[in-house]
């Protein structure tokens, strides 16, 4: 892999933002509006009941956490859907540029534009609700890693599917992320699940991260085995997404699929 | 495709010429044989094949929401142009473009989204150069001198380039060499100012119509097929 290709594709998505508000709007104000609503639920539920749980660590925390890995995913997929929009694949795959080094560029995007998400929901948090974030101390590295890897698995897998499937089914990248929070637990533990409900959260990584999310919060520790276990699944979601993208994009080839693509040509 | 030499690419529309333009880009995989770029298997290499490789296309206007400058400076990484800045402010300078350096490429007029286009095409110094239809948004004049500089740059460079037009003027004027494509084959291969006269056609542009309307569905051969086969 080459250095400059891989700057290219962030540096294209930092001209875009640095010229357009309207992009850099959403990934502050969504997460804000998110933190607020939340504080706000979190901070009432905490006067109504008597159950001895922080709802501002437990809640509030489990949505800054969900809404860091929704802005990982969708860092890669926004990235993506430029090239569509802008009808710049010929532009882009005409180049020397290699499929790995294309998605190391989204990758790169999406660091740059989650950690902004991530620094707002912090602030937010921290300063409007007491959010105690670094109270999780190290254990904020592994948390936070698995939610990167897998959000970064399923922005390449989603990028894959539109490249299949058209520009019009990037509508159903969209609520990806609302489909899955039922199964990884975010806001209950995976034991309130019904037993089919539940083995497909365990076979999602973030259900790890917020299950030991909840117990280190209610004091009860952590689980290594449980985090490690999550760290290799979303190594192996990226993988997986990778290697379909790779094999997507070899279709796209030799179907004409690329050198036509466009909202006309796929359905 | 021989060092310096304008091949042009012609037949009607739906006869493969942008099929074909797309295969050497590497974005469309042929049924059948191989292409080579500098003595490199695209296939098989497609990386480096592609590093001498270039285009411009009026069917792939570059992104409009990013200025000229942005635009030359993205293109120069993704090709990965060692000097890049130096690269691209004798591009901007060669082809007019210094007053829209910091327009948006989308607002641009055709004639100025066509120069953007060749100056994109230039950064990597291509040894094979692809343009379809580059002068098919241009008044005369413009078009004249974007000839006048492309060949030019043939010359100098030693660059191949590989055009497809249906102005028969503008090819006869700038191409070496003809290849007439129907239905993805080659039916007829020449010089285009003798390729006419060889052919009982007064202009390039009689012999392009005649070829153009010959059947050639079910397999039915024409005339002036025999001459080419037999080449």
């Amino acid at each position: 892999m080459k250095l400059r290709p891989i700057a290219a594709i962030a540096l294209r998505q930092f001209y875009l933002m640095r010229g357009s508000p309207t992009r850099v709007l959403p990934m502050i104000a969504w997460v804000a509006v998110d933190i607020v609503l939340w504080g706000f639920i979190s901070r009432y539920l905490n006067t109504v009941t008597s159950s001895g749980i922080n709802f501002i660590a437990s809640l509030l925390g489990a949505v800054l956490f969900w809404d860091f890995f929704t802005r990982v995913m969708q860092g890669v997929t926004m990235a993506f859907f430029e090239d569509v929009w802008s009808r710049n694949f010929i532009n882009v795959f005409a180049t020397p540029l290699l499929i790995s080094e294309y998605l190391t560029g989204l990758v790169l995007t999406s660091v740059a534009t989650s950690l902004v998400g991530l620094v707002v929901m912090l602030l937010l948090a921290t300063w409007l609700f007491g959010l105690p974030f670094f109270a999780l101390g190290l254990l904020l590295l592994p948390f936070l890693l698995v939610l990167f890897l897998f959000g970064i698995g399923l922005g390449v897998l989603a990028s894959a599917l539109v490249l299949r499937l058209g520009p019009a089914s990037e509508w159903l990248v969209w609520p990806i992320p609302a489909l899955l929070s039922p199964f990884v637990g975010v806001f209950y533990p995976l034991a309130t699940l019904p037993p089919w409900m539940r083995a497909i959260g365990h076979a999602l990584p973030p259900s790890y991260v917020f299950e030991n999310m909840r117990s280190v919060v209610a004091g009860h520790g952590y689980s290594g085995s449980g985090l490690l276990i999550a760290i290799a699944l979303a190594l192996l979601d990226i993988l997986l997404a990778a290697w379909l993208f790779t094999v997507i994009h070899r279709y796209a080839v030799r179907s004409g699929l690329l050198a036509r693509y466009s909202a006309e040509s796929v359905s | 495709m021989r060092a310096g030499e304008i091949v042009g690419l012609l037949g009607p529309n739906g006869a493969g010429k942008t099929s074909t333009i797309n295969m050497v880009l590497g974005v469309l995989q042929p049924s059948a044989g191989s292409i080579c770029i500098e003595g490199t298997d695209l296939a098989r290499h497609r990386s480096q094949a592609l590093a001498h490789t270039n285009f411009a296309a009026v069917y792939a206007a570059l992104p409009g929401n990013l200025t000229v400058h942005q635009n030359l400076r993205f293109f120069s990484l993704l090709y990965n142009v060692a000097g890049g800045a130096r690269r691209i402010e004798q591009l901007l300078t060669e082809f007019d473009l210094q007053p829209l350096r910091n327009t948006r490429s989308g607002v641009l007029s055709s004639g100025e989204q066509t120069r953007l286009a060749l100056a994109k095409a230039l950064l990597n110094e291509p040894r094979l150069l692809l343009l379809d239809e580059p002068t098919a948004s241009l008044d005369p004049s413009a078009a004249n001198l974007i000839r006048s500089r492309i060949r030019a740059m043939a010359s100098r460079s030693g660059c191949g380039i590989l055009w497809t037009s249906h102005n028969m003027y503008e090819v006869e004027q700038t191409c070496d060499r003809v290849l007439f494509l129907s239905r993805g084959r080659i039916l007829l291969e020449g010089d285009p100012k003798t390729l006419p006269h060889a052919h009982g056609a007064v202009t390039l542009e009689e012999l392009f119509i005649r070829l153009a309307r010959e059947p050639l569905a079910a397999g039915s051969q024409p005339a002036s097929t025999a001459t080419a086969a037999g080449r």
